[in-house]
């Protein structure tokens, strides 16, 4: 008797189990938060030098169009204007969102409306390989195959904007493909029998209601795309041209925010203004993306009260 | 649904020894409160019974009974088991758990062979012989009139027993590690009669060596096997008595009303 | 027009679309394939590469990636499945585990050549790890982490919660549950989601380039020994891998047949991923049978 009010009242080895899982657990996810703290932080206050350390215009860095960080313009002021990688940047992103948005939800519908089983049997793979195929074939099958191809269509050297956006376009394509199904299945089955059951034609129901219905976590598909497009480096990079030029047209040579940081970062030396003026570079890829994820929030928030 | 005055309350003192009970439980869902002041002598070494309508909180209070409910609801009030309150944030719920075993409504044997399922329990609390595992195997097999079933393959999945096999494997389980009360949450609700009535054999078997504290939506299974009955109405303990006088004479109206279906 | 005339006409735009989707894929597939397998011998796959000679191989990047994977997932895996344990577990409602979704999910959506010259800027330069298979491995961790983790935790809440309350009833503890219940049960969709984050590490290139590096040193493959520093073990020394070192004839240009290496070293890329697709599958369901069906010994 006494053992069994001896044992209800003292901590047993179950209990130090549960004390322990919890804090080992804790600890990992403790790193990840630590993890994302320590990047943000890094890549802020290395990409904050060229403002606060070498006293570039935050202003300059926006606004112009020159980069060439080892030289200095007519006023002795070093030449660091971002704007034209941020335009290609912008640009590309927004193109392969547009091009990839209607194939996106052509298919999202296929597999939730139009042929629920047979289509999501046979796309699911689709969109899965897709996924699976690494950027850096996206960019060597953009370059042997997208750049020459818009060579012999409007000559010049095929790379550019339109290159870029094409090879975007596929590898953003499954991102919002997944997320649009994801968004069409959670709508309640009654809409779409009520407005069947009204008379409506299958597209009426599927334009005028599921879609409507539909359109705040559409739209956190599309930006999920944008985040996935405007973060993409080595594809990108590829079939660019890489030349810092504001871009003239789909056709010419220019650079994304990303391709240049990949080809420059290795080139320069840490902690002078040309490396710094890249953490910069950096900095906006990492602004934009908690930017996309704010966004997303946004909307999603925005979706569920409605 | 007719009103019943809930404040009045029929509860008699079970003759013998008391193996729990409980004083002024209450148990909170957030603010919304589904247990009020049960206060309940729970008798040793005979099956209890307790019946009310649906959401009249017969889960919460035997839920509450081995502080399964710790982490979702708020309870007060004590619960005295061996002469201590195990309601109480100093004690070790470990144990509680292990005197006071459950089974639940829907089986749930975890996703392992037989043998392991019965044996994970005891593993775990330092049991290692292989002689003594075996034999708590084929004990509680036996108790839960499974063994004649199943001692062919014990290493075959659990998941490939009948529902109603699934179910008894389930009390095995409990009474694996040796518990001197099983709770058992309409444990018979998901079963063919056939299956319901090798359950009911069993629980009238366990009460010899165990005190036995069932929730039950079946009248007739309540009648059948329990010795005293308890009946619950919005949260609320309205009366508790021998089964018999329960069933045939109600001092409660409200128990009167449920029993004979007049009930809302 | 008629709305039954719009709605056929509709249909038939969005199977248009859809077959254009599909082609494009039919077209990847077999671009890759057809330009690509030509290529792969032997002796492709067994020999040291080229910079600025026809007839490289790819053996040294071959070994890379796969051993950068091995690491990587060593160090991500438990690192994943305790933070998923915690957030389905463990953490209760309330704005800290709000707080840690929200920076996984801050994690997840970060360029990979962000996280890439994150790990340059700490490990190769600060820790002084140089480029380096280590560099590489924690980079790609940073990268693999937050998906790794939302896919155990989708297979863990996956499991039902009779699991959990089974155990508890027992007077288990919730720790001694979750190793021995509810992880094992979870297991095939843990498997699943470690082999399909196996092939996004082993095709990721820009988290690499600064930090694993894009060259590949002669290394000794009978030398077993990881501190020796020309042992293939050794995790100090820089490893260009099959997705970096496609990235890189591609970009140099210096390499004469640079289009068929690539063409080749793709092709290896997406059979290795297809091939870890389909094992994810087929482990998966073997895993589940396994655990559900009678063939249990
Ligand atoms: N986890 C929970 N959170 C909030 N409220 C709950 C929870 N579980 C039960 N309740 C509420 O507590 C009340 C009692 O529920 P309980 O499940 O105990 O009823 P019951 O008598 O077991 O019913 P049934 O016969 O249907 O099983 C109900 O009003 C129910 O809605
Ligand atoms: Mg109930």
């Amino acid at each position: 008797m006494t053992s069994i009010k001896q044992e209800l009242r003292h901590a047993s080895k179950a209990t130090r189990e549960d004390v322990f899982g919890k804090v080992i657990t804790y600890c990992c996810v403790a790193v990840i938060a630590v993890l994302v703290i320590s990047i943000l932080y890094f890549i802020a206050s290395r990409g904050i030098a060229t403002f606060t350390v070498n006293h570039v215009s935050l202003w300059s860095f926006i606004s112009q169009t020159s980069w060439n960080p080892g030289l200095l313009d007519a006023h002795g002021q070093p030449q660091i204007g971002a704007l034209a990688m941020m335009v290609t940047s912008f640009t590309v992103t927004i193109l392969a969102a547009i091009i990839a948005t209607p194939f996106a939800l052509a298919v999202a519908l296929y597999m939730t409306e139009i042929a629920p089983n047979r289509g999501a049997r046979i796309l699911q793979p689709v969109i899965e390989l897709l996924v699976g195929i690494p950027s850096v074939v996206y960019g060597f099958i953009g370059l042997t195959v997208v750049v020459p191809y818009i060579r012999h269509l409007f000559g010049g050297t095929g790379m550019g904007i339109l290159a870029g956006t094409l090879v975007l376009f596929v590898m953003i394509l499954p991102t919002v493909t997944t997320l649009s199904v994801d968004a069409l299945n959670a709508l309640p089955g009654y809409l779409r029998d009520a407005s069947l059951a009204l008379g409506a034609t299958r597209w009426q129901t599927i334009h005028k209601v599921l879609l409507r219905a539909a359109t705040p976590r559409l739209l956190t598909a599309v930006i999920f795309g944008m985040a996935r497009a405007f973060g993409e480096a080595l594809a990108v990079q590829m079939v660019i041209g890489n030349a810092v030029l504001m871009p003239h047209g789909l056709v010419t040579p220019t650079a994304t925010l990303t391709s240049q940081l990949t080809t420059q970062i290795g080139n320069t030396v840490m902690g002078t203004l040309p490396n710094n003026a890249l953490w910069s570079l950096a900095l906006v890829l990492l602004v934009m993306s908690l930017i996309f994820n704010l966004l997303i929030r946004f909307i999603g928030k925005r979706g569920q009260l409605s | 649904m007719a009103t019943y005055d809930l404040t009045a309350h029929h509860i008699i003192e079970p003759g013998g020894p008391i193996a729990l009970s409980t004083e002024k439980l209450q148990v909170f869902y957030g603010r919304q409160q589904a247990i009020f002041d049960a206060t309940l002598n729970f008798p040793a070494n005979q099956i209890t019974a307790l019946i009310g309508a649906s959401g009249s909180g017969k889960s919460t209070y035997l839920r509450s009974l081995n502080r399964m409910n710790d982490k979702v609801a708020r309870v007060t009030g004590k619960i005295m088991y061996q002469e201590t309150n195990i309601n109480d944030r100093t004690i070790n719920v470990y144990a509680v758990r292990r005197h006071l075993g459950m089974v639940f409504q829907r089986p749930n044997p975890f996703a392992k062979s037989i043998y392991d399922n019965l044996t994970f329990a005891l593993k775990a609390t330092g049991i290692k012989s292989r002689t003594i595992l075996d034999d708590r195997v084929e004990q509680s097999l036996k108790e839960a009139a499974l063994w004649e079933e199943v001692k062919e393959d014990l290493h075959k999945s659990a998941l490939a027993l009948s529902g109603g096999q699934q179910q008894r494997l389930c009390i095995a389980r409990a009474l694996a590690t040796q518990p001197e009360i099983l709770l058992l949450d309409e444990p018979a609700s998901a079963l063919d009669p056939i299956s319901t009535a090798k359950i009911e054999v069993t629980l009238k078997r366990l009460v010899e060596r165990y005190t036995i504290i069932i929730v039950t939506h079946n009248m007739q299974q309540a009648a059948r096997l329990s010795s005293y009955t308890a009946f619950l109405h919005l949260g609320h303990l309205i009366e508790f008595d021998k089964t018999p006088t329960i069933f045939q004479n109600p001092e409660m109206t409200a128990t009167q009303d449920y029993i004979t279906g007049n009930f809302g | 027009m008629t709305p039954t005339r719009l709605d056929k006409v509709a249909t038939k735009v969005i199977e248009v679309f859809v077959a254009c989707v599909v082609l494009i894929l039919l077209f990847l597939l077999s671009t890759i394939l057809i330009q690509g397998v030509p290529h792969l011998s032997w002796h492709f796959l067994t020999s040291p590469s080229q910079s600025f000679a026809a007839g490289g191989g790819i053996v040294d990047q071959l070994f890379n990636s796969l051993y950068l994977l091995v690491l990587t997932l060593l160090i991500s895996l438990p690192l994943a499945i305790g933070s998923a344990v915690y957030l389905n577990e463990y953490a209760s409602d309330n704005w800290l585990t709000g707080l840690l979704r929200t920076a996984i999910e801050v994690l997840s959506s970060l360029p990979s050549v962000v996280v890439g010259l994150f790990g340059y800027l700490l490990f190769v330069i600060h820790f002084h790890f140089g480029f380096s298979i280590l560099s590489g491995a924690i980079a790609l961790t940073f990268f693999n982490l937050p998906l790794l983790t939302r896919s155990i935790e989708g297979a863990l809440a996956a499991i039902s919660d009779t699991q959990r309350e089974a155990g508890l009833a027992l007077g288990l503890s919730a720790w001694r549950t979750i190793r021995g219940v509810i992880l094992p049960a979870a297991l095939p969709g843990i498997v699943t989601g470690v082999i399909l984050s196996a092939g996004r590490v082993f095709g990721e290139a820009a988290a690499l380039i600064y930090t694993a590096g894009q060259s590949a040193p002669v290394v000794n493959y009978t030398n077993w020994n990881p501190l020796s520093s020309d042992s293939f073990l050794n995790p100090m020394r820089p490893a260009e891998t099959l997705a970096v070192h496609i990235w890189k004839v591609n970009t140099e240009g210096v390499t004469p047949d640079a289009v068929s290496i690539s063409a080749g070293a793709s092709a290896v890329l997406i059979i290795v991923i297809l091939l870890f697709n389909f094992l994810a599958r087929l482990i998966g369901r073997h895993l589940y049978r396994k655990m559900t069906g009678n063939s249990n010994k």
